[in-house]
């Protein structure tokens, strides 16, 4: 059969799409649940109206987008199932339990306290509805982490025996899954690209407002949070990246070579900035790279060995009898490139607007903008940005919404190709785990219909949010300002109409 | 009782909590046609399962969730099978979560009014393609030596599988009237009380041809009871309807979800799906499930995890207990904040 129409290929694509599809939502929902939390809390200790609206424009954006995020999730619970049934027969025994406990646990949590959180307003007394957004945003970082297990697992195996007689893998230790360091590390990579994406979403948004002069107190506490936001999460990335990068140069040594089109090993070894290859022939025609760097990513010193593609190629055909072990090598370098450059620019321009946004630091008073005021873009001590600049760099601001999400997508497109032609690392091929009572027919029918399906949802939902964008906070009412007191709202009138309504 | 036979008693509770809650929010997808005459009155009927149908939904992810774990053959089998169905039940709750998120979101008149016809259509079609699935399940279905479903989607159009599905159909819709008659106030109120007669008349009837059915087929002594007490709740049901006990009769239709939904996991048992080529090649309860290690673990996990969320669950449906009616819908043509 072709093999751009293999079932194998089609459920692989698919499978491409509807996950990185997902991931557009979800490192959004897990921060912006996070942040709307933190406003909340912020209007229920200091009582400053600003915070509550904020907390119900920002609420609004995440709601609208969640939705998207748990439709999409519900594919992801069944499409192993669909498509990958010869996997899901091999590893169930192991894989299926983070994913039941995400279910038990964390979904059910979510689901739960967000529809609390939706229509408790006149429902349920300050605290507790506060309570409730908090709660959503434990369940939604109790579900990566869970989701995230199962990936690691994917990633490096541990904790598991293969039982020949039933033909699958089997669990031995469940803790081992849960806690050994590709789990640990990916979950901090995975939670700290998160709320970088949200930060920026939130200095995006804000920039833009403050460019247009509108909103100024809401906006001017967001852009705030965002780029604190923004700056740690981007520094904890980065941290956790480096670890993360170290972790896989031992257990995935193919997928890091590849990540930097080494063909082969080196000592020391070069970051290459920008390499063009011929993967016929196994080496690089155009590079451009700084030396030794690759040595320090891998192994925290400037000079030591770094393996190349070739040496693992070989070294993996030894272990596992004769192949290519080789991923896509243009997929993986570049995807780790976008990664890296997209989620690095966020955080230099966040980085660069905690500065030119500074409160007090080596800034004269008469610098020092009011409550009302878009902020002074202070360069040097009493030396503000000029108009224009000013202006290009709310601009850019507004721009960098969109990169940690060219970058979570990279990253994943990455991590994942970069581990073929396994789906579990070293135990399973790819090739051996769709489902092979699944006809082409029927893959190429879902992945159209679910891709078609996801690009019209994507217009609905982007125009949904430069609408509510452009709205701006809302205004308070009366009954925004006082919350029940009573679980269930107060009685005093029967007929009132609820605080929101579907 | 083996592990393995403890989490097929789970996986039934799972499936029965789904089918409880997620069918009278289908019920109440459906009447949005049926029942409501006008805007503000759909916009009633969709408020009345707003704060929970998310929660309701996670109750068919958990059980999805749970079957890769315990049974994962029964789950590679099931889902790979059963695919084209499937699709359509994924893209319709897809469609189906955004138009209860999106429908009030922006003002215009076609913008809304699509997506209510959204959320009949994808309230309809899983209610019946559940009980179709359901019904072949139980059946069996062609299982080839390796646990490969070899069948076509003709095959899983048998006219027992389409009884099955009128059967939740209606059923999901009954629950939902009187689900709609105990959380209203005024006009529709009432009418969901009349309404509640016919469909409830009509899902006796059909699921009584469809359990005795099953029960010809392949039931024993339990699955007796549980046949009769499926169809002696509705019946009660349907009385306590007429009496204007609206608390009884929700009750007592979810005793007839429970019991039904329980019954065919009688018939099934220790099949989780028989073959219908060969019944040596029928995935059992034995043969389909996880190692004891991971039993032993999710025992553990579910033992703690489902009290606690029926816990904040029925929380949920306490702190929202309050009837609506049209006059608790804020700006009836506007976008709500």
């Amino acid at each position: 059969m072709d093999m751009a129409l293999a079932p194998e290929t089609l459920a692989r694509w698919q499978f491409g799409i509807t996950t990185v599809y997902h991931f557009l939502f979800v490192p959004l929902t897990i921060s912006l649940a996070a942040l709307t939390a933190g406003l909340q809390t912020a209007w229920v200790r200091s009582e400053k109206e600003k915070y509550l609206r904020a907390t119900k424009f920002w609420g609004k954006l995440f709601l609208i987008n969640i939705a998207m995020g748990v439709v999409t999730g519900i594919v992801q619970e069944f499409q192993f199932g669909m498509n990958w049934s010869a996997y899901s027969r091999f590893v169930g025994d192991i894989f299926g339990a983070p994913l039941a406990f995400e279910a038990l646990i964390a979904f059910f949590f979510e689901s739960t306290f967000i529809g609390l959180w939706i229509f408790g307003w006149d429902k349920l007394p300050k605290k507790i509805h506060l309570a409730c957004i908090w709660m959503v945003s434990i369940g939604t970082i109790l579900s990566a982490y869970f989701i995230l297990a199962a990936n690691s697992w994917m990633q490096h195996p541990v904790g598991y025996r293969i039982n020949k007689e039933k033909g699958r893998a089997e669990l031995t230790d469940f803790w081992q899954v849960l806690t050994q360091n590709t789990t640990l590390t990916q979950v901090f990579h995975t939670l700290s690209a998160a709320f970088l994406t949200g930060g920026a979403f939130m200095v995006g948004i804000a920039s833009y407002h403050l460019l247009r002069k509108k909103h100024i107190p809401v906006m001017k506490s967001s852009l705030r949070l965002g780029l604190v936001t923004v700056v740690i999460a981007g520094l904890l990335t980065a941290v956790s990246g480096d670890l993360l990068g170290k972790v896989m140069f031992k257990q995935q040594p193919m997928k890091m070579a590849a990540a930097e089109a080494l063909w082969d090993g080196e000592s020391p070894a070069p970051f290459s900035i920008f390499a063009y290859g011929d993967v016929s022939k196994g080496h690089n025609s155009v590079e451009l790279s700084v030396p030794g760097v690759l040595s320090f990513l891998a192994n925290d010193d400037f000079s030591s060995y770094v393996p190349g593609i070739n040496d693992t190629n070989r070294a993996e055909q030894q272990k596992y009898g004769p192949g290519d072990y080789r991923p896509i090598i243009p997929v993986t370098f570049w995807g780790f490139r976008w990664m890296i450059g997209f989620g690095m620019a966020s955080f230099t321009i966040g980085l660069a607007g905690l500065w030119l946004t500074r409160k007090k630091f080596l800034l004269p008073a008469h610098l020092r903008g009011g409550e009302d005021e878009v902020p002074h873009l202070v360069l040097l001590r009493k030396k503000p940005l000029g108009p224009r600049l000013t202006t290009w760099y709310w601009r850019i601001a507004v721009l960098t919404l969109g990169f940690p999400l060219i970058a979570n997508s990279w990253g994943w497109i990455f991590t994942e190709m970069g581990r073929q032609p396994w789906v579990v690392y070293g135990v399973l091929r790819t090739r051996d785990a769709v489902s092979p009572g699944v006809s082409q027919g029927e893959v190429l029918t879902s992945m159209t219909v679910f891709t078609l399906l996801y690009a019209i949802l994507a217009v609905i939902e982007v125009k949904l949010l430069v609408k509510y964008v452009k709205a701006g906070p809302p205004e308070l009412s009366e009954s925004d300002l006082h919350p029940p007191t009573r679980i269930g709202g107060d009685s005093t009138d029967a007929d009132k109409p609820m605080a929101f309504s579907y | 009782m083996q592990l393995h036979d403890v989490w097929f008693v789970l996986i039934a509770v799972l499936w029965i909590g789904y089918f409880f809650l997620e069918g009278f929010d289908f019920g109440v997808g459906i009447l949005t046609k049926l029942l409501a005459r006008n805007r503000p009155e759909r916009r009633v009927l969709i408020n009345t399962i707003g704060p929970v149908w998310d929660g309701n939904e996670v109750w068919l992810l958990t059980a999805g969730g749970a079957t890769f774990a315990a049974f994962p053959e029964w789950y590679a089998t099931l889902f790979s099978g059963f695919y084209l169905p499937l699709l359509v039940i994924l893209v319709c709750l897809i469609v189906r979560g955004v138009a209860f998120e999106y429908r009030a979101k922006r003002p215009e008149e076609s913008w809304q009014r699509n997506w209510e016809t959204a959320i009949f259509w994808t309230s309809l079609i899983p209610a019946f393609l559940w009980g179709v699935a359901f019904a072949n399940i139980v059946r069996g279905v062609k299982i080839d030596r390796n646990f490969e479903y070899v069948g076509g989607v003709g095959d899983l159009l048998n006219p027992f599988a389409l009884l099955g599905g009128l059967v939740t159909l209606t059923l999901f819709t009954f629950h939902g009237t009187v689900f709609t008659a105990l959380k209203t106030v005024g006009d529709i109120r009432e009418r969901a009380r009349r309404l509640a007669r016919w469909v409830g008349l009509l899902t006796a009837v059909l699921v009584l041809l469809f359990l005795v059915w099953a029960q010809i087929d392949q039931g024993d002594g339990k699955s007796l009871i549980a046949l009769i007490v499926a169809v002696a709740a509705l019946v009660v049901a349907l009385v306590a309807n007429q009496a204007g006990r609206e608390g009884w009769a929700f009750a007592l239709s979810g005793v007839t979800v429970v019991a039904a939904v329980a019954m065919l996991f009688l018939t099934l048992f220790p099949n989780v799906m028989p073959s219908t080529l060969d019944a040596d090649w029928s995935l059992t309860v034995s043969n389909a499930s996880s190692s004891p290690y991971t039993l032993k673990i999710m025992t553990w996990c579910a033992g703690i995890a489902t009290p606690l969320v029926l816990l904040y669950q029925g929380w949920t449906y306490w702190v929202f207990r309050k009837r609506i009616g049209t006059q608790h819908i804020a700006d009836a043509a506007g976008v709500t904040h």
